[in-house]
């Protein structure tokens, strides 16, 4: 059998058709300078890139595959009025001055077009099946959806990017994570993803490429598709990707940036190659079954540490060994909770919907819809960010707006807000959050802040509750 | 890039597993635009009380591992995030070694690309140097040869990329590198890919 004829993952052909040159060293791992198709840019890890092309008197190789947004330090309120923190306000005018000086793209605050990066790549039709995706920001593999490789990088690498379109990189090996069955009513993409994090370990799958298939994700809308992919990372695996179909094509179709006419139609042949053949070999494999799977909730400080919604707080005394121990006794610690309890006694402060994992129209949706007219508790604050521009003035038209404001929820303007707390969203020491974020970091939302990670039908339950709640349960 | 050669110093043991790099630079500090100076940073919240002092069990500001400049670290250490603040708050502290059973990929990369070398070792070299750490022993790393001296002469060799290995060596910049190797490779990649994927470049 020639190479060429070879059955590949879909991972292997997007590596292969990207590859600008390859060396394999001694222990037979294989890296390869691999040519980069497009680059988002967010205001936090491209001044140092661009401060270092302009000290190496280099330019931008091709300005036509940057976009440029900011959404990490940017405020959810008062987005008529200047920014108000100095810094802030600062890296933001950094990354419009940056971006002007070298001809990119970049959309500013107040357009129609802003949003979270992960959610506005693909409403522009920036991401595109097939092609290498990157940006300085480790949840770029929601774009994985698409049947894009796509992977977050550092700063050193976006400047390499900006002048040289290449990366060096290691080939990843394959993990594939087949989904399969109805998920029960109440059970969304998030759940999915954070039993697989669960079942895999924060560390399970560094080095690999994670392919989600199986009936499950092929039922699955785009935007579910991509908090599957958004979260690969949470289990160290850099990209996850997702074989594009028919409804990948259809919700493409007509968005700005993506191909028309005669190179739309060219552009679909190509991507319909897209996908593992048949007997394709992966290096690993998971199954999970939807149909077993509950609504998920971390208790910890680590993704991984993740359980149904109906258990208890994990015991140290029953671990495994004393590594596993430690870890659970730290988390234990910093999150406030003693072993045993039940997840559903576990009193909250906050409620946060949004993020790159659920801030797209269909997450306010289901936050929406659980909330069947009812109100908040009266001693939560529940905060709703939508993804972007877009998402926000929908869920304005359809009405979700004055469902969730009068539940109780502030209605905010899009940005990262709360998933990274580095504008003034931040929770107090102690302060606790059902959050629909992707990392229950020590810190994350805050100093001292804990974070407990799930869907927007389980946030919205809980901050009618007060408590972490069932989305399941009837009120 | 300052070039990796060997290195000789006391090692920091921070045993706990999954240190992201929201704990090594927290997320409130990413408002800062610079490289240079991030080190006061690092560990914030581990090293510092809510009134700004050290605390005194933090273990870089224990007397014997105040110099260190490596630093032994538990299983996933620098997962999470990508920010590259947290490569250069560590090697500002003065860190040009981190040695674990394994590393954030995002992380381990942007440590290369800083001149600050990620060891991985399997978990009976991992103890033993943990130990050799907690012990307060000075290590010898020596990247030449890959290997790690500990204090009794044991001698412990890991594995690195050949690449990596020659790039630390050499303190060579990947840039300048990829410019000098492959420009014509790289503008060959373009004409052919313009050729079968058009749409790739209709903006150009």
């Amino acid at each position: 059998m020639s190479p060429a004829t070879s059955p590949q993952t879909l991972y292997d052909k997007l590596w292969t058709s990207h590859v600008v040159s390859e060396d394999r060293d001694e222990n037979g791992d294989t890296t390869a300078l691999i040519y980069i198709d497009r680059q988002m840019l967010h205001e936090v890890s491209s001044p140092q890139g661009f401060e270092g092309l302009r000290a190496r008197g280099l330019a931008v190789r091709r300005a036509d595959t940057q976009l440029a947004v900011a959404d990490h330090a940017v405020p959810t309120r008062h987005r008529d009025q200047p920014i108000a923190d100095p810094l802030a306000r600062e890296q933001v005018a950094l990354l419009e001055r940056n971006t002007t000086a070298t001809g990119l793209r970049y959309i500013p605050l107040n357009d129609g077009r802003h949003g979270i990066v992960h959610v506005i790549g693909p409403e522009q039709g920036f991401t595109l099946p097939g092609i290498t995706l990157v940006c300085g920001d480790s949840h770029t593999s929601t774009h994985g959806a698409f049947g894009a490789l796509a992977f977050g990088i550092g700063a050193s690498e976006v400047e390499c990017v900006l002048a040289t379109q290449t990366l060096r990189q290691r080939r990843a090996r394959n993990l594939r994570v087949r989904v399969s069955g109805t998920l029960a009513a109440g059970v969304t993409a998030k759940d999915v993803i954070l039993a697989v994090i669960g079942r895999l370990g924060a560390s399970g799958a560094v080095g690999h490429t994670l392919e989600f298939c199986g009936d499950t994700i092929e039922a699955m809308t785009m935007a579910e598709r991509m908090t599957v992919c958004n979260m690969s990372i949470e289990a160290g695996a850099r990209s996850g990707l997702i074989a594009p179909d028919e409804r990948t094509y259809a919700w493409l179709e007509g968005r700005p940036m993506a191909p028309r006419g005669a190179q739309w139609e060219q552009a679909l042949d190509y991507w319909r190659t897209l996908h593992s053949d048949a007997d394709a070999t992966f290096d690993r494999s998971l199954d999970i079954d939807a149909a077993t799977l509950a609504p998920q909730v971390t208790w910890g400080t680590s993704p991984d540490q993740v359980l149904a919604i109906d258990g208890r707080v994990p015991d140290p005394a029953a671990a495994p060994d004393e590594a596993a121990a430690r870890k659970i006794a730290r988390a234990l610690d910093y999150m406030g909770l003693s072993a045993g309890t039940a997840l559903q006694d576990v009193a909250i402060d906050h409620v946060f919907i949004g993020s790159c994992t659920n801030s797209r129209i269909e997450d306010l949706r289901a936050a929406a819809a659980q909330l069947q007219g009812r109100r908040k508790a009266a001693h939560v604050k529940a905060l709703v960010v939508p993804g972007s521009a877009q998402v926000a003035r929908q869920a304005e038209v359809e009405g979700l707006e004055r469902l969730f404001t009068a539940a109780g929820f502030e209605w905010r303007a899009p940005a990262c807000s709360l998933c990274v707390a580095m504008n003034d969203d931040r929770l107090l020491p102690g302060e606790r959050c059902a959050s629909t974020s992707n990392r229950n970091f020590e810190g994350r939302q805050g100093v001292g802040a804990r974070t407990h990670l799930m869907s927007p039908a389980m946030a919205a339950e809980s901050a009618i509750a007060g408590y972490l709640a069932d989305p399941r349960t009837e009120a | 890039m300052q070039p990796f050669t060997t290195l000789h110093s006391v090692a920091a043991p921070m045993p706990d597993a999954d240190i992201d790099t929201d704990i090594i630079f927290p997320g409130r500090f990413l408002v800062l635009t610079q490289k240079a100076g991030l080190g006061p940073y690092a560990f914030y919240e581990k090293r510092f009380d809510d009134q700004g002092r050290e605390r005194p069990d933090f273990v870089l500001h224990r007397p014997r591992w105040r110099n260190a400049a490596i630093l032994v670290a538990g299983a996933n250490f620098g997962c999470g995030s990508s920010r590259e603040q947290a490569p250069w708050a560590l090697a500002d502290l003065g860190l040009r070694c981190i040695i674990a059973p394994g590393f954030g990929e995002i992380f381990q990369a942007n440590c290369l690309n800083n001149g600050l070398l990620p060891i991985r070792l399997a978990a009976p070299e991992h103890a033993r140097v943990m130990a050799a750490a907690q012990a307060g022993q000075v290590l010898t790393v020596d990247l030449a040869a890959s290997t790690i001296t500990l204090a009794d002469g044991g001698l412990i060799r890991f594995d690195i990329a050949e690449r990596a290995r020659q790039a630390l060596l050499e303190g060579r910049d990947e840039i300048e590198r990829i410019r000098q190797d492959a420009g014509p490779a790289i503008t060959a990649f373009e004409v052919q890919q313009r050729q079968r994927q058009p749409w790739l470049y209709a903006a150009d």
